[in-house]
Formats: C-alpha cells, structure tokens, sequence
C-alpha cells in the first residue's frame, strides 16, 4: 500500500479508477459536456470518458465557464468521482466544490498511472493506493 | 486558515446547505492561495449574468442556492438583453425566456438586479481601503486604481458565494504587499478620446504579465478615461490594478522608480488600432458605444454630436448603459436626441454579452478596445476599433468612412 499526501481543495472522499492525463484539462473545450468525453482531437485522452473515474492531471487551464461545466457534468451523473491536480486553479476547485467532488493537489508525488485503484481522502489531506 | 467558531459551524451546515456550500467555496480558494483568514466584504459584483455565458447548468446553480440571501449589497453584470425593450433589440424569444429566469434566479436571493459592469457609476461605489468581492474585470481594475478599494479579480460562483455569506478570503490584492507597483510605464504618447485611453489599457495589459504598472506621464484620468483604460487592460491581459502618478489615491505611497521599465509612444497606440480591427473597408451594420456601460457624460457628447442629424437606415447605432445613468439622460433630454437621429439607448446588457451572432449582425464599429478582443470570439462578428467620433461617422453614413 502506497500513502501520498496532499493538499485538500474540495472536502469528501472516494475511490475508483484512476484516469491520468499528462496534459492539461479545460472543462471548456476539452470534454464534451453531454458524455464527459474528451473530445479535443490533440488530446492525450482523446475519446475517454472521465465520468467516475478518479481524474489525474497536472493543471488546468481555460475559461471560467469551466466551473459551471464540471457542475453540469456532475447534475448529469457524468462527473469524476475524485480529482487530483499537480497544482489546482480556481476554475476548476469552484467546479470540484460546487458539485461535492474531493479535490486535492500537491501530490508528494506525481507517479500515477491509467487503471490504478485509488482512494482520494481529501479530508485527510492522503491519496491511497491499497 | 483560521476560522472562527461561527464560519466552522457554517460548515458543518448549521446555517442550511447553500451558505454551507459557499462557505466551502471562499474556504477553498483561500487554502489554495495561502490565506490565514477570511474578512468580511462591504458589497460584490456577481458575473454570469448572460444567458449565453452562464448556461443551463450554470442557472441551475444560482437556483439551488434559494432561499439563502444576500447579506451585502449585491449587484449584477450586464445581461443578454435589455430586460425591458429587448423585442426591440431582436433578441429571440426562447432566449429572453431563458434570461429572465436568471434575473428572477438572483432576485431571489436579495441580489440588487442593477445588470452593469459600472456600478460605481450608479451609486454602489466603494471607498478607499474596503474589502469588496467583485467580479467584473473592468469594475475589479477600476475599484482597485481608483478608488482604492480592494478586491481579487472573482468569478461569478466565488462573487455570488461571498454575497451570501458576507466574506471573503485574506489574500491577493487585499494584502499591502501585493498592490506595490513593479514596473515603470512611461508615456510620451498624446491621449486624446476614450478611445486613446482605451488603446493604452490595451498596450498595458498585453505588456504587463503579473506586473502592477505605475504610470508616468498621463495628461489627466477622468472617471470615464479610467474606466475605459481598466477595461481594456483588463481583457488583454488580466490588469486588476495600476498606479498612476498623480491620479490615482495609492500612487502616492509610491515615489521611488521600481522594477522594470517600458514606453509607450503615439506609433505604439496607433497600432493597436490597426491590430484590433479585423476589416478596413466595407459596410458595418452596429455601432456600439457602451463598453463599458456609457456615463453621462458620453450620454451627452453622443446627443451633442448626433443634434440634427440621421443616421444610415443600414446601421444601427447603439448605446449601453446602466438604468439609472439611462433615467438621467432621459430627464436631460439626452435620449430624445440619440433616438431622434435613429440611436438607441439600452440598459441592462452589451454588445458582448447580448447574443449578436442571433441577431443577424456581420460587422460593428466599436471606441472599446476591450469589445474588440472579444467581439471576434464571443460573437463571430467582424470588428472595427476607432474613435468616437469616428463611430458616429459610420453610423451617419453606413459603412466605413
């Protein structure tokens, strides 16, 4: 069992799969907001869908409509379950609060990959991997 | 962060789920960027106010968090559309239905539905040193430069949640530490209109990237010079503050020459009259004065140069302002003469946000260099960026003259 700690953004806890992306993620653009897909064509996630996954990548970027996006994905049952950011922006740890989905960032580490099984305890400030 | 036991309580739900979830949202913008406290705000601004940038999803938001309330006076960013005359404006049915529920949305929650990005113009301006929570990027610079007034650049969701609970996070541009100027801009260029004002804020924007300007050498700032020179820096590059010598009330604390060095002369303003407009000849269908909302004062230069006259039955010459600047140009007689040579005055909304695209429009002549970063993307349209004077003139003759 790995421990990692981290920093909380957004409160609460889950577990799932992870999906690791090594690029940035706007919500606004890059993920369709009716299937959660990725559908920026020179996207290294390109045709995934990020819907309850534990979502992995490094930062964000884009407009501020991506709050209201990642909201919208999460009223829709489309949401990640979890996500986890080298460094957060507010884009996105608005979105993360608004649609009660734990948000951390400042991984000890950075080494994740696609498939792991993963639990996000924001509250505790720790990403565990059993 | 320190909390005190009232806003821990707040978080644990005992004053309902929408402040909870609020609270929530300053709590974590504040643990992102290092606050060690929150402080109460004396009012905000919220954006997200368009239909169009706001969305379904982002309406339903606003919704779910009645029957909380505001507990500081609370104001909007322009809408999509005039709220009253927008048949006239010829904005689609489906979304003015669509729109008015986000007005309703927010007027449920003792927001003051004052739809404008110059609320210090229409009596909601805050003093030197307060904390506020505003949204609009324009206002945000204004505030900060001149008037001395405090706030981060907030989003729609973090301005709305520090209305309902009355707080906000300690960090940014509400620390002394972070309003210091870093660079020295020096002006040898002439500053006529607006327009020039306009092309300056453009130039420092785009100049400045994490840097507070202090300028050196403006002729003078008027409120509607510095209102038009906050806008534009804060499109092109996220301005939320600048000193300038003379002019602005922190300036003063700040007379020793800092940080980097850049000069801005009359070639460099030119050019950003050329690289803003994305035409040089042809017909133009709108000309917009209004960004951001016009003052009396423009009100009465517009009715001063238009006297007599009519505009091209192909163009459509309009002005946005505020409600109440609107009521005032009314009583003076202001409104009679736009709409008597074929203007229009409306409230409430913009040439940014109003949903141009539907509205069959190809081509505006705007004196904002803010409306014509955005116009291309926001609205696909083709834009034009020049005087005041200049607008009328296509207005008056229905292309570019």
């Amino acid at each position: 069992m790995r421990v990692i700690s981290c920093r909380k953004i957004s409160p609460g806890r889950a577990e799932g799969l992870a999906l690791f992306s090594p690029a940035p993620i706007s919500f606004f653009g890059t993920i369709d907001p009716t299937t959660s897909e990725v559908i920026e064509k020179s996207h290294p996630l390109y045709g995934q869908r990020i819907a309850d996954k534990i979502l992995i990548y490094p930062t964000g970027r884009g407009s501020t409509v991506g709050s209201y996006i990642l909201y919208g994905l999460s009223k829709r049952g489309l949401a990640p379950r979890a996500i986890i950011m080298k460094e957060a922006e507010p884009i996105v740890a608005v979105g993360a609060i608004m649609s009660d989905i734990p948000l951390v960032d400042r991984p000890e580490s950075f080494d994740f990959k696609s498939g792991l099984h993963i639990i996000v305890d924001a509250d505790r400030g720790k990403i565990i991997i059993p | 962060m320190y909390l005190t036991n009232e806003q821990e309580a707040i978080l644990k739900g005992e004053e309902g789920w929408a402040k909870k979830k609020c609270l929530e949202i300053i709590v974590g913008l504040g643990e992102m960027y290092g606050a060690d406290r929150l402080i109460p705000v004396a009012s905000t601004q919220i954006s997200g106010v368009s239909y169009k940038t706001l969305g379904e999803y982002g309406l339903q938001w606003v919704e779910s968090l009645a029957p909380a309330k505001a507990v500081v006076p609370s104001t909007l960013n322009p809408a999509g559309m005039d709220l009253c005359c927008w048949l006239e404006m010829g904005v689609p049915e489906d979304f003015a239905e669509k729109q008015m529920r986000v007005i309703r949305a927010y007027e449920q929650l003792g927001v003051i539905t004052l739809c404008s990005c110059t609320p210090y113009l229409a009596g909601f301006a805050p003093r030197f040193g307060e904390h506020v929570a505003w949204s609009e990027s324009s206002a945000v610079c204004f505030v900060n430069s001149f008037l001395g007034a405090r706030t981060n650049r907030e989003g729609g969701p973090s301005a709305l949640a520090s209305a309902i609970t009355g707080l906000t996070a300690n960090f940014g541009l509400h620390l002394d530490e972070n309003r210091k100027p870093t660079a020295v801009v020096k002006l040898s260029a002439k500053l006529g209109g607006l327009s020039d004002y306009s092309a300056l804020g453009y130039l420092l924007g785009k100049m400045m990237q994490q840097t507070i300007p202090y300028l050196r050498g403006l002729p003078s700032l008027s409120v509607d010079e510095a209102k038009a020179l906050s806008a534009a820096a804060a499109a092109s590059g996220n301005l939320a503050l600048f000193h300038a010598e003379g002019f602005t009330p922190e300036s003063r604390a700040y007379v020793g020459e800092v940080g980097e060095r850049f000069h801005v002369d009359d070639r460099d303003l030119k050019r950003v009259y050329e690289e803003l407009s994305t035409i040089r000849s042809g017909k133009i269908d709108l000309v917009a004065i209004g960004c951001p909302h016009a003052s009396l004062v423009e009100l009465e230069a517009a009715a001063a140069l238009l006297k007599g006259k009519k505009i091209s039955p192909t163009t459509k010459l309009w002005f946005f302002t505020s409600l109440p600047v609107k009521v005032l140009a009314e009583r003076l007689g202001f409104v009679d003469v736009i709409e008597g040579a074929g203007g229009k005055v409306f409230t409430d909304c913009c040439m940014i946000v109003a949903p141009l695209e539907q509205m069959g429009f190809t081509a505006m002549a705007v004196n904002s260099a803010k409306a014509a970063v955005y116009a291309p993307t926001a609205s696909k349209i083709d834009v034009v960026f020049t005087t005041f004077e200049k607008c009328v003139d296509i207005a008056l003759e229905g292309r570019l003259v």
